[in-house]
């Protein structure tokens, strides 16, 4: 299973990657969106999978999973969510200020001053 | 803090006073004040003579960074001794001349002083300082203070460029030279010359031995004007005329002689040295009088002429090593070599300096430098005229100045010198006095071109601005002590022996002298009918010759095109270097942001797969791994499905939907692989980006739906592929090998008994990692402000909130 879910996380990058390599901010900003997926999901397969029951005293299992990986995971989760919405937010306003969503046409002056 | 060190940097400390005095006494100019320093330095100098002279040296000691073996240590002996007093000596000549030379009125007299005591104080400080790193700084302060006093005039553009050549190329070989002492200091360990010099044996058979001299003759060379880096020296007489006396021709250049006379203890014994210091030094001899002669400008004209006699001095220097070879003293042909360098060192020092003074009152009183302009001004400035027969003669090597004293003993050294017998020097060392005698005579023409062409023939005033007439007295007072000086040490030559010349030499070749013992130095006029005498003699008659008949061949000159000449390869190299960043830049850093993610990410799968093969960290182990059921692979498919749709779908919306599937999935399997908490946040942290996506959409109308410009675009896709791959793989290995278990064995022990939670995530979250959350949460707190921020203030049009 650790190897599918590898293919999976590569997957999820590659996707990631292609979208954020191309002229459009929003298909930039979803690509963005899917590489934290990839990050995700390549973090829980790192632990080990399927290894015990789910990290809750109460169940009384013999063995749990890790459960470092879930907190590091929620963490990210959040903090992705902030920086994609960020983004979004940024990208409306640059659409509204520039009037396009080309990053191509987004050039700076040539003048430094 | 001793006297000593008082003195070295006394200059730097007048320096401060300087814009003050100039301020506080308008009307007196301030190079009256600016006299006081070299006049006292000279005289505390003068003190040292007697103790040099006996073979004593001083050592004064300042700690200044120990921890780095860096000590302010002054050291006296008799090459230092002679480079003080003829730094300070000069400075007093040329700062008298500059106070007649420069006006009060118009020039910037607080700058020009400024820089010139800060040279004299770095000078000072080159030719004192024991430690090669307070060497390298005194030197670089050289570099600095010679490039803003060639930019006197900065209005003027050649002043610029010259100021910008002559510190591009010393800097150059100061840089060199600062890896020349490191690599020393790995050799030997220590910054001190005197211990180096202990040390030479040592220094010799070590491997580093030979890029650590071709390191430090670079920076030697540079300084110097040696053929090639000759270049910077011409340009550099856009210079103020005292400060071409002064750094041009009697100090800064002979900086890099210095340097070299100082280490020579330490190279000279190797046929490297010998060969480099000897041929460079023939080679720009040679070249120097070549070129000077096709020069139109009297200063052009000298400092050709400065840029020969430099390399003269070095030739003489280099085969004074061969003295090295031989352990007899008395039988030893080749120290006269060195006698003969130091000799000419002082001399060239005297007439140079009144031949520079003399082209400056020229100028200053005629308004023009160019001799075909000039003419006939023998009757109007007879002592200038007096100046420039007695310099130029001398420089010319003939009787009875100092400068044919030093010019025969430079013969004598250069036909002795292929007797030889080692390092081939007695096959090829025929080269020696061959380019010898012709530089002579190119440096005879010369000469008389410069006492000839000026003074004589017809005046012609309509050429001239303004009407020529002899100079103040006080202008010509410094040029009269220097041609003073030329006649003395000429008539009297052994006054100078063993007072500095002597001590000197036993600096330069300290091993070859037994305790007690001294090197003989003997200089006078005739030596009986001698190779050396019918040398001269050769080259008054072909100079004479040549001289008259110089319109005959002087189209000589046009077979060498300007375009082949250094100043051209100098440059092109700057524009060409110019010219190649700029492509380089323009060529990667094209300002849109996909070429730079598409660098970063080429980078990164380059190097990480490379380290990964290479290494051989890739392993496939399934020992351990989880078992595969259906529901996990139909997941899989949709989430790949998903992922296929976004990235080529052409409609926004699908894009977006497709996304949110990814992001339900992905919660799916956390649900699968036994984590709620992050299937509970994954699902509602989803549900709202897509709502956030969707709300941007909507306030996107201007846009059209359909994402026109996507196409499928092959390099990017590779490169993405590549980038996916290099997760996969990394990966499938890490997974595969585990180096240790993880430490989650403590947290179900310690979840309920320590934190007193029994959803151990959550209790890692707020407790045993609680400080994670608590920046998390001030993340979601900036992205909140920065959004508001977004939203609500608008700053087009406006300069503050």
């Amino acid at each position: 299973m650790e190897i599918v879910m590898s293919i999976i996380a590569g997957v999820l990058f590659m996707g990631g990657t292609y979208l954020v390599l191309s002229k459009n901010m929003i298909r930039i900003i979803i690509g963005t969106a899917i590489i934290s997926h990839g990050a995700h999901v390549l973090l829980l397969t790192m632990a080990g999978l399927k290894s015990g029951a789910p990290p809750l005293l109460g169940l009384k299992a013999s063995t749990y999973t890790d459960p470092l990986p879930q907190a590091l995971i929620l963490t990210a989760i959040v903090i992705s969510f902030g920086v994609t919405s960020f983004f979004l937010v940024l990208g409306y306003r640059t659409y509204k200020e520039t009037g396009t969503d080309n990053t191509e046409k987004m050039r700076g002056t040539d003048s430094y001053d | 803090m001793t006297a000593l060190h008082l003195a070295i940097i006394a200059p730097f400390l007048a320096a401060v006073f300087v814009p003050i005095l100039y301020k506080m006494f308008p009307n007196i100019h301030t190079g009256w004040f600016v006299l006081a320093v070299p006049a006292v330095l000279f005289a505390y100098f003068l003190q040292y003579l007697p103790v040099t002279s006996n073979k004593e040296t001083v050592m004064a000691v300042l700690d200044w960074v120990p921890s780095l073996d860096i000590h302010f240590n002054a050291y006296v002996d008799g090459l230092g001794l002679l480079f003080a007093l003829l730094i300070t000596g000069i400075g007093i000549l040329v700062v008298l001349y500059s106070i007649y030379y420069l006006s009060k009125k118009t020039e910037a007299l607080h700058t020009f002083y400024t820089f010139l005591l800060m040279f004299m104080g770095a000078m000072l400080g080159v030719v004192l300082s024991d430690n090669m790193m307070v060497l390298y700084m005194f030197w670089e302060i050289t570099s600095l203070s010679s490039f803003l006093l060639i930019a006197y005039w900065y209005e003027r553009e050649k002043s610029l460029y010259g100021a910008l050549k002559s510190m591009l190329i010393t800097v150059l070989g100061g840089f060199s030279m600062l890896v020349g002492f490191v690599l020393l200091y790995s050799i030997t360990g220590t910054f001190s010359i005197q211990e180096t010099i202990a040390l030479s044996s040592e220094v010799v058979s070590h491997e580093l031995f030979l890029p650590a001299m071709l390191t430090i003759l670079l920076g030697a060379f540079t300084k110097s004007a040696q053929f090639p880096f000759h270049i910077w020296l011409p340009d550099a007489m856009e210079a103020p005329t005292p400060v071409s006396a002064y750094l041009h021709s009697a100090t800064m250049v002979k900086a890099g002689i210095y340097l070299i006379a100082r280490l020579s203890p330490v190279f000279a014994v190797s046929g490297e040295w010998l060969w480099l210091v000897a041929g460079f030094g023939i080679t720009t001899l040679f070249w120097g009088s070549f070129s000077a002669v096709r020069q139109t400008d009297l200063k052009s004209i000298l400092a050709f002429s400065t840029v020969s006699q430099l390399g003269m001095i070095l030739s003489m220097l280099g085969v004074g090593a061969a003295a090295l070879h031989f352990d007899n003293l008395d039988e030893n042909l080749y120290v006269g070599a060195t006698t003969a360098a130091i000799f000419h060192l002082i001399n060239h020092a005297t007439f140079k300096g009144s031949l520079f003074m003399m082209a400056g009152i020229v100028d200053h009183e005629t308004g023009t430098r160019d001799i075909r302009r000039l003419g006939g001004l023998m009757t109007v400035m007879p002592i200038t005229f007096t100046i420039a027969v007695i310099g130029g003669f001398s420089m010319a090597g003939l009787p009875p100045f100092n400068g044919f004293l030093s010019k025969e003993m430079f013969f004598t050294a250069m036909v002795e010198f292929t007797e030889f017998q080692l390092f081939n020097v007695d096959t090829f060392g025929i080269l020696f006095p061959v380019l010898a005698w012709i530089a002579s005579v190119f440096t005879f023409i010369y000469s008389m071109m410069l006492i000839f062409k000026t003074f004589t023939g017809k005046m012609q005033p309509e050429k001239l601005d303004v009407k020529p007439h002899e100079a103040p007295f006080g202008m010509l007072l410094s040029p009269i002590i220097l041609v003073s000086l030329v006649l003395v040490f000429g008539f009297f030559p052994n006054i100078l022996s063993y007072t500095i010349i002597e001590p000197a030499m036993a600096s330069i070749l300290p091993s070859l002298l037994q305790e007690g013992e001294q090197f003989y130095v003997d200089i006078y006029f005739w030596h009986g009918w001698t190779p050396e005498l019918y040398m001269t003699l050769g080259v008054i008659g072909t100079g004479v010759l040549l001289y008259l008949g110089m319109k005959k061949w002087i189209g000589v000159y046009r077979l060498f095109p300007e375009g082949l000449s250094f100043n051209r390869l100098y440059d092109q190299t700057i524009i060409q270097g110019e010219r190649m960043s700029e492509k380089v830049i323009g060529w990667h850093m094209t300002g849109y942001i996909k070429d730079y993610l598409l660098y970063i990410f080429s980078f990164f799968t380059a190097a990480l797969l490379f380290t990964l093969f290479y290494k051989g960290a890739f392993v496939v182990n399934t020992e351990n791994v989880a078992p595969i059921s259906v529901y996990e692979l139909i997941l899989a498919g949709v989430l790949i499905v998903s992922v296929g749709i976004v990235m080529f779908t052409k409609s926004r919306l699908k894009a977006i939907i497709g996304l949110g599937v990814a992001g339900y999935t992905v919660a799916l399997f956390f649900v699968i692989f036994r984590a709620p908490d992050l299937a509970l946040t994954q699902l509602i942290i989803e549900t709202v980006s897509v709502a956030l996506f969707l709300l941007c959409f909507y306030h996107l109308p201007q846009i059209s739906k359909n994402l026109e410009s996507v196409r499928f675009q092959a390099g990017n896709f590779i490169i993405s592929a590549a980038v996916g791959l290099t997760i996969t793989l990394i990966g499938i290995a890490a997974s595969s090998s585990r180096l240790f278990d993880s430490i989650s064995g403590f947290f179900p022990e310690a979840s309920y008994e320590e934190a007193g939670g029994k959803n151990m995530v959550n209790v890692i979250l707020v407790d045993f990692r609680g400080f994670d959350t608590m920046l998390e949460i001030l993340v979601l707190g900036i992205a909140a402000v920065g959004i508001f921020a977004m939203i609500k203030l608008r700053m087009a049009g406006r300069e503050q909130l």
